[in-house]
């Protein structure tokens, strides 16, 4: 789970989480549902070209808006191994660590679309394999690095029953 | 060392001094999940090894993003709450009760020095009390429900002092807007924005709410609203919470209101702000006043104001919901809600309603809305080919009678120019 790479599927900046997956679709527990309206408004051919270990590649601000981790849950279901982005909104960021999808920031990166993406979490390190470009991802928080290696919030609760063993 | 109102919260709650940066577990004194994220919270929690809730009297459900239920899989998931909360003894406000935002502030379900987690993205709000409220998702929540702590990083701060008075027909809203279109739409992301100034001092509870809302359209992870001049629901006065002097802040931004104009945020994001001088003069199709951000009894006081006597214009529509079941049953017994009947508004239930775009007024294609809400993206209320205007109540009611924007004060006299 730590080293992935996949075609990259640029996105702009801003991506609001009504655009990720429309307010209209978030009432379910059926995570195929969400994934079937990933991203629809903005792309409505995008989920049809991503393959499973697909890269996400976003600028400024991704999943900035509600609290809905419908979107993230829409994201990894349609198959993407990482979302990278210049920044993120921290709700969005947060809930992509709970819910198990990779998620990194790179501040510099120049990542253009359907480049091949090596993204190596542990060493913080992304690859523009098509340019032999590499980037530096900022280093998270060691309680999410411990919570996303853990395969999510739930696999990392049931294991230490709290929070007190990590930060 | 001089403290922020966030570093010194945080240090209270853990029992330590922290500064920004740090990272805290810290124990939640109240929580909430509504139906657009306790369904998935729930289940988290059970896969969790949750069997009981940490504390049932410190957690709230609330059934207000769909509420009542459009279709029979929203009704499910309904079902799914009522009966969580049976088996554990949990508050749930049912359909019709309000807004989460509302319903805990006026049900005293959090107070000044606390910290509350709050399943949805505009639970800053609480910061109006002088609460340390975060928004997160359904995981993290779950995580509350299990544990009754939370990690926090301790944010840095954004100082924003409020100065002189408020124009007459220029609200809190207003004030918000600016400011959100000054910072921009990530412009306090993973920080806490600290109020402060005489023009706070003066502001009833219901508006240092509006201010404490929007704070997510900046990105931050909560609001803090120095309590000073502050009259709890009931009349009581808030204990005292004011940054230090000499507290370190990432930023510090003074705004002088006295000249402050209408202020409009034009699609598709909520920080493209203008004056209302540059968009006078736009059609609309749809008004909606509502939301966690403006739907308390002084918004719809503030509508009626400006539609009493008045008809819609033909051709448009306003759709209204209060706050809570509570603040519509006062705008009752004063005659607001008769005004804005008559003058033609359609009461929706007590509830998220058209903000989220599910059901109870969705725009369609190539239709320009007008809404008192907090989010204009592209789709947000339900359909991506209509336009979404932001504005306050006032501004959006008389874009209701005009059938375009105009700015409240040059609304001739309700009555003028009406054909005998």
């Amino acid at each position: 789970m730590t080293a992935v790479s996949g075609k990259a599927h640029r996105l702009g900046d801003n991506i609001d989480t009504d655009r990720i997956i429309a307010g209209k679709y978030t009432k379910t527990l059926d995570a195929g549902d969400l994934a079937a309206h990933l991203l629809e408004d903005y792309d409505p051919e995008l989920k049809e070209r991503i393959r499973p270990g697909d890269v996400l590649v976003a600028g400024e601000n991704f999943g900035c808006g509600s609290s809905r981790e419908q979107a993230p849950i829409a994201i990894k279901t349609a198959g993407v191994s990482v979302v990278l982005a210049r920044s993120f909104a921290r709700i969005f960021f947060r809930n992509a660590i709970n819910i198990g999808l990779a998620v990194a920031e790179v501040p510099e990166h120049e990542i253009p679309d359907g480049a091949r993406v090596r993204v190596d979490l542990l060493e913080g390190t992304v690859v523009d394999e098509d340019a032999g470009q590499s980037y530096r991802a900022t280093r998270m928080p060691a309680v999410m690095a411990e919570i996303l290696e853990a395969g999510g919030l739930v696999p990392y609760l049931k294991e230490h029953g709290g929070y007190e063993a990590s930060p | 060392m001089a403290q922020t109102i966030a570093e010194k919260l945080l240090s209270e709650r853990v029992g330590r001094a922290v500064e920004a940066g740090d990272i805290v577990v810290v124990p939640v004194d109240g929580a909430m999940a509504t139906d657009a994220t306790a369904p998935f919270a729930l289940q988290a929690f059970e896969r969790m090894g949750g069997e009981r809730v940490w504390d049932p009297e410190r957690f709230s459900l609330v059934i207000d993003h769909a509420t009542p239920a459009p279709n029979e899989r929203i009704s499910t998931l309904h079902t799914v709450m009522r009966r969580f909360a049976r088996e554990q003894g949990v508050r749930l406000y049912d359909v019709g009760e309000g807004i989460c935002h509302q319903l805990m502030v006026e049900n005293g379900h959090v107070r000044t020095g606390e910290l509350f987690v709050g399943a949805d993205s505009h639970t800053p709000t609480y910061g109006a009390l002088g609460a340390f409220a975060v928004g997160v998702g359904s995981t993290d929540l779950a995580g509350v429900l299990l544990t009754g702590k939370i990690w926090l990083k301790v944010p840095r701060s954004v100082r924003i002092e409020l100065t002189g008075t408020l124009p007459e027909g220029v609200s809190a809203k207003d004030v918000v807007l600016y400011l959100v279109g000054r910072l921009g739409i990530a412009g306090a992301t993973y920080e806490a924005v600290e109020f402060a100034g005489e023009a706070v001092t003066s502001m009833s509870l219901a508006s240092r709410m509006v201010l404490a809302n929007m704070v997510s359209e900046m990105g931050a992870k909560t609001a803090l609203v120095e309590t000073d001049g502050l009259r709890l629901p009931g009349g009581a006065g808030a204990p005292v919470l004011r940054a230090d002097p000499g507290a370190r802040y990432r930023r510090e931004v003074t705004v002088d209101v006295s000249g402050l104009r209408p202020q409009v945020a034009v699609p598709h994001s909520p920080d493209n702000v203008r004056d209302i001088d540059e968009v006078l003069g736009t059609k609309v199709d749809m008004a909606f006043i509502g939301s966690c951000t403006n739907s308390r009894l002084e918004d719809l006081h503030a509508a009626a104001r400006v539609l009493a006597g008045r008809r819609l214009a033909p051709g448009v529509r306003l759709i209204v919901t209060a706050a809570s079941r509570h603040v519509f049953n006062q705008a009752l017994a004063d005659g607001t809600v008769q005004a804005l009947s008559d003058a033609g508004a359609t009461f929706i239930t007590s509830g998220c309603g058209p903000c989220v775009g599910t059901h109870q007024g969705v725009p369609g294609d190539g239709e320009t809305v007008i809404s008192s809400t907090n989010r204009n993206f592209r789709g947000r209320m339900g359909n991506p080919n209509a336009s979404i205007y932001l504005a306050s109540p006032a501004v959006v009611a008389a874009a209701a009678a005009a059938g375009e924007i105009v700015d409240p004060a040059t609304l001739p006299l309700a009555g003028e120019g009406r054909v005998a």
